[in-house]
């Protein structure tokens, strides 16, 4: 099997290529922590009501200042459906479903998961502009999808 | 029937035709319907229509998505594989088992269809639990996948016969590429499979609940290579059809094939990069599937550079000179041409989106926007849908012996749809990047400030996608009126590229695909056994599910 000499080229351009945005991700992930939001937490999806803190949806304050956003994703809204957080605080998200998948968006901003029945899924953000956020389901879950969304005022 | 072929056919080729012509018909079928309720769901979504309260937005989109990536892809790579194998190894030989594969398939399919009219199974095309849908949604989707299992049997069947016949030469090359396409499906399929023994237990009842995650990654299992079965589909095509289109050669017999054992071993170890978002899936092996992922281009790399030097060196032979003489050389007024080589400039976009989409944490930006499927509008929607329609108005002569009805039509259409396509799939990206989720009836969200840029995108993907739905009216119109009104005879012989160089042998180690077959396995295996096992340790909480429709 003979192979050409440009296209010898082409590939080792196509798989340096390759090797340089990979290289990027890595670094991202390592030096500055980038990484997708992966929770390890479990939870029953049918005692969710229950188990604390999630039997109290809604926004903590920490000793050291930023905040932690406890969501049930569920069909067909969010509960807490609206918060207030003060601009350049940084919030933890936790979120988990009771009944089916649902996602858990917030556009112009790094917050982007799934809510999986079992699991809690967490992620942080640093809300440093002022405005009304929104906060949407980007999963389908059934007939009332697209009105299941939230607010989120920093101010 | 009888009338529809040309007289002068042989028994055999007629019979083998009709077989074919069963599959891509269907495919033709399935492509019409979904491009109807595609149009219907763009303006909806636009805001410009409502859709009607007896079938609702996301029964539409149920049916869109099952219709034409399920559906239509499959028919179409099933009765082209099975059109080249034929033609390439001929033979006497029964129909009968094949025949079944297809009554399978359509037996599975409209089981499905029916299912999704009824509103049984209002699940979207990825069905992901704990939506429970109708038991007999899962049954009729894993016959579909039974039924291609019994075509894929049929290819190999052959592919062992002419081995065997010739002391095990190479077989043909498009034969090599449609039976490493199916070898790659078996692998992939058996995910699919596997998911569904969890999911029609529980849909009768019979199990108490589901786990939630492991469905999901049984079905991104098979979901990613489903996407390389389209592609594989298409570059059958680009290798071995369209260099037949302008007198051209393949450029390396050794590299197609080389090509398509990397599809075969790197088209399922990828998975989890649809699973960026989820919880359960530890960081590291995230990264693991985004680096496969990043492997898995290689071979579009090879395939980007054979197919643009195969146009080069026809253009040579035809002593022109450089991009501009190159361009000019091939025949753009083919429609069968066109498609690919439209289809070729919207993978570009594709395959770039693809990288980003990939790229483990800058899917944080795209996932589950309007993006995502601007993306795969590009892909299967682009580079394949339009190869296949390309494809249909050479295969549809030499299934029929008749000439294209309308060939002027057919070229209008592949262009049509290209822009369309532009239009819609870059309106799709653009709202995306600005936060504008997928699978949204509307995205209007009682007025909220951060949604109004988003209305002017879903217009504009609306007007791409009317494009594209009177692009499939030409389409069908061209299809079937080939089969009905024309009378002028046609030959129905199928000629297939063969290598430029006649000194191009195949490697030994290149032939033996079901080897190669086995290899991939392992590497999903290996690249499963991780995040699996992960999941696994976890208590596994089951969900009961629910029809929130």
């Amino acid at each position: 099997m003979h192979v050409h000499k440009y296209e010898r080229w082409w590939l080792t351009f196509g798989v340096a290529m390759l090797i340089v945005f990979l290289g990027v991700i890595v670094f991202a992930a390592i030096a500055d922590n980038i990484n997708p939001p992966t929770g390890m937490t479990q939870i029953d999806p049918t005692k969710v009501a229950q188990t604390p803190p999630f039997d109290k949806p809604g926004l903590r304050k920490l000793p050291d200042g930023s905040y932690e956003a406890y969501y049930v994703a569920q069909v067909f809204s969010f509960a807490p459906a609206s918060v207030t957080i003060p601009i350049g605080s940084k919030v933890t998200f936790f979120v988990t479903s009771p009944d089916v998948v649902h996602g858990f968006f917030i556009p112009d901003t790094d917050i982007n998961m799934m809510a999986v029945p079992g699991w809690v899924n967490t992620d942080s953000h640093t809300f440093t502009r002022a405005g009304e956020y929104l906060l949407i389901c980007h999963e389908y879950c059934g007939i009332g999808h697209q009105n299941m969304f939230a607010k989120i005022e920093v101010r | 029937m009888e009338r529809m072929l040309e007289r002068s056919m042989p028994q055999q080729v007629r019979n083998e035709n009709y077989l074919v012509i069963a599959h891509i018909y269907t495919a033709t079928a399935a492509i019409a319907l979904g491009a109807v309720f595609g149009v219907f769901q763009g303006f909806s979504r636009a805001g410009a229509l409502n859709a009607p309260v007896w079938f609702d937005y996301y029964r539409i989109l149920t049916m869109h998505g099952v219709l034409m990536a399920l559906v239509f892809t499959t028919f179409f790579i099933t009765g082209l594989s099975l059109f080249v194998t034929y033609r390439s190894i001929p033979r006497p030989r029964k129909l009968a088992l094949a025949w079944f594969g297809w009554w399978l398939m359509l037996a599975g399919t409209a089981m499905a269809a029916v299912t999704i009219v009824m509103g049984d199974a209002t699940v979207l095309y990825t069905f992901y639990a704990p939506l429970k849908a109708s038991p007999w949604f899962y049954v009729g989707a894993t016959l579909l996948v039974l039924g291609t299992w019994v075509v894929a049997f049929e290819i190999f069947e052959n592919v062992y016969f002419f081995r065997k016949a010739n002391s095990g030469k190479a077989v043909p090359l498009v034969v090599y590429c449609s039976a490493a396409t199916f070898v790659m499906w078996i692998v992939a399929t058996l995910g699919v499979v596997a998911e569904m023994g969890l999911l029609i237990p529980w849909a009768f009842g019979w199990t108490p609940g589901i786990n939630v995650m492991l469905t999901r990654m049984f079905f991104w299992y098979f979901g990613h290579p489903l996407v390389y079965f389209w592609i594989m589909g298409a570059y059958i095509i680009w290798y071995n059809i369209i260099p037949t289109r302008y007198g051209g050669n393949v450029f390396s017999d050794g590299l197609v094939r080389l090509t398509f054992i990397m599809l075969i071993l790197l088209s399922t170890p990828v998975g989890i990069h649809h699973q960026f978002m989820e919880p359960g899936i530890s960081p590291m092996w995230k990264m693991l599937h985004t680096i496969t992922t990043y492997g898995v281009a290689i071979p579009s790399f090879i395939t980007a550079f054979a197919i643009f030097a195969s146009f080069e060196l026809y253009a040579i032979k035809q002593g022109r000179r450089g991009f501009i003489g190159t361009v000019k050389a091939l025949p753009w007024n083919d429609p069968t041409f066109s498609g690919a080589a439209l289809g070729m400039l919207l993978f570009i976009l594709g395959g770039f989106g693809g990288l980003v989409n990939a790229s483990y944490s800058m899917d944080t930006v795209v996932h589950n926007t309007i993006w995502i499927v601007g993306h795969f509008h590009v892909t299967v929607g682009g580079p394949v849908a339009l190869t296949f329609l390309g494809a249909a108005y050479w295969l549809i002569p030499r299934l029929t012996g008749r000439a294209l009805w309308k060939p002027d039509w057919a070229l209008f259409q592949t262009r049509l749809w290209f822009f369309g396509m532009l239009i819609m799939s870059i309106s799709m990206h653009y709202a995306g990047l600005l936060g504008a989720p997928r699978r949204t009836a509307n995205v209007d969200y009682l007025g909220a400030a951060a949604a109004q840029t988003w209305q002017p995108y879903m217009l504009l993907a609306a007007v791409g996608g009317l494009f594209l739905f009177l692009s499939i009216a030409i389409f069908v119109a061209v299809a079937v009126g080939t089969l009905v009104q024309n009378q002028k005879t046609e030959p129905f012989a199928a000629d297939f590229a063969t290598p430029a160089s006649a000194a191009d042998t195949t490697p030994p180690l290149l032939q033996h695909l079901f080897r190669w077959g086995v290899v991939a396995l392992g590497l999903a295996v290996l690249a499963y056994a991780g995040p699996l096992g992960e999941l696994l340790r976890h208590p596994g909480y089951l969900a009961p599910g629910m029809r929130t429709w």
